[in-house]
């Protein structure tokens, strides 16, 4: 048996979806933090920042990955919350959760362009 | 101990209602449900509540007793308040019928819509099922098989009062001890069951239900049993049937 098939399976695929996005964010999360140290203790200025960044595309695929992520974990749990403190109709409620999506990710996007087009 | 308690219990209806104040006489080793009864006997003979058997049996008898849910007749005063001031109310989460007395109607529902009945797989001319105590499943019906249907993790669960398809602790805890029981059929089908809207992936893992289940039973442990089943049954992984 497969389990999940089907509109009305939506929240476990969603269960599902969530640990895997956080699983993916994990090391990510780490690697980010690690970075920031070095660039801070190091004393790097923005500018030397962005000549290791710019051009580079596995810093794009790295952060690429990581916005994904994000915006799916983020969006998954904002759904929860409004539906459980302002109850909306499902069609609703998944309209609105896409349309964050979409903004996470398009702002994700555009912080990523920014360091490394 | 004071000699006297102040009590204020909840009188109204569907429509509504407001705490009424009682003064009732301390007396050693006593329940709150000692206590109600007392008022019903001394004070209030329209007070109406519910109970049956006194003894942490039939889970007729729970209440919001300052502020938490309890099995009253065997939550004794000296537990539940330092000061000798008690605010009794009906169950959260459930709509009340008259003053103490709350409608189980829907958390029974929820029992029957969370796959809670055994579909046998034999008949009785078929020879028992040889079911050893050790086995892993046996262990984990066996954690979770001594409920009495009191309500009580139900009304203190912040997920049933946030969303009302969630099939709430109880039923879920049930679900989970028939997850575990090889004689019973309709396995995948309550795995379906459990993960649609409202279902076990619905909980946020508080544990307010094991840590006020009266029976020290673990619905968290439970419902993240059937998070693990299902998940693995999604993923095309491990399924017995
Ligand atoms: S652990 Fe789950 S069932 Fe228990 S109180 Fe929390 S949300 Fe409710
Ligand atoms: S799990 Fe515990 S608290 Fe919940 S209904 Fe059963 S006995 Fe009562
Ligand atoms: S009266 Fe039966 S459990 Fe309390």
């Amino acid at each position: 048996m497969v389990l999940g098939r089907g509109a009305e399976m939506l929240d476990l695929r969603l269960y599902l979806l969530q640990r895997l996005s956080a699983m993916v964010m994990a090391p990510l999360v780490l690697g980010h933090i690690g970075m920031m140290i070095y660039a801070a203790q190091g004393g790097l200025t923005a500018s030397e920042i962005l000549a290791r960044t710019q051009g580079n595309q596995w810093w794009a695929l790295f952060y690429g990955v990581f916005v994904l992520a994000a915006a799916i974990h983020a969006t998954i749990g904002l759904r929860v919350v409004l539906h459980e403190y302002l109850k909306p109709p499902p069609r609703l409620l998944n309209s609105v959760a896409l349309a964050l999506f979409v903004c996470l990710v398009a702002l994700g996007a555009r912080a990523i362009m920014a360091v490394v087009l | 101990m004071t000699d006297t308690l102040q009590v204020d219990i909840w009188r109204g209806d569907t429509n509504g209602g407001s705490y009424s104040r009682y003064a009732v006489p301390a007396q050693e080793s006593q329940t709150i449900l000692d206590v109600v009864t007392w008022v019903q006997r001394h004070a209030e003979p329209g007070l109406a509540y519910r109970f049956a058997c006194r003894v942490g049996m039939c889970g007729s008898c729970a209440m919001m007793v300052n502020g938490a849910p309890r099995w009253t007749c065997r939550t004794h005063v000296r537990k539940a308040s330092k000061d000798g001031k008690l605010t009794i109310a009906p169950l959260r989460n459930m709509p009340v019928v008259k003053d103490l007395v709350c409608d189980m109607a829907e958390f029974f529902d929820k029992w029957i819509k969370a796959g809670s009945v055994f579909t046998p797989t034999e008949t009785r001319n078929d020879p028992m099922a040889a079911i050893k105590p050790d086995e892993p499943d046996r262990m984990n019906a066996n954690a979770a098989i001594e409920c009495i249907n009191c309500g009580v993790c139900y009304a203190g669960c912040d997920t049933v009062e946030a969303n009302p398809d969630y099939l709430g602790p109880a039923a879920l805890n049930r679900a989970w001890t028939l997850v575990n029981d090889r004689r019973d059929g309709a396995g995948s089908e309550r795995l379906s069951t459990i993960s649609k809207a409202g279902g076990c992936h619905s909980c946020h893992t508080h544990q307010s239900c094991a840590a006020l289940c009266p029976n020290l039973l673990n619905p968290t442990a439970s419902i993240a049993g059937l998070k693990r089943k299902t998940a693995k049954a999604a993923l095309g992984l491990g399924t017995r049937r």
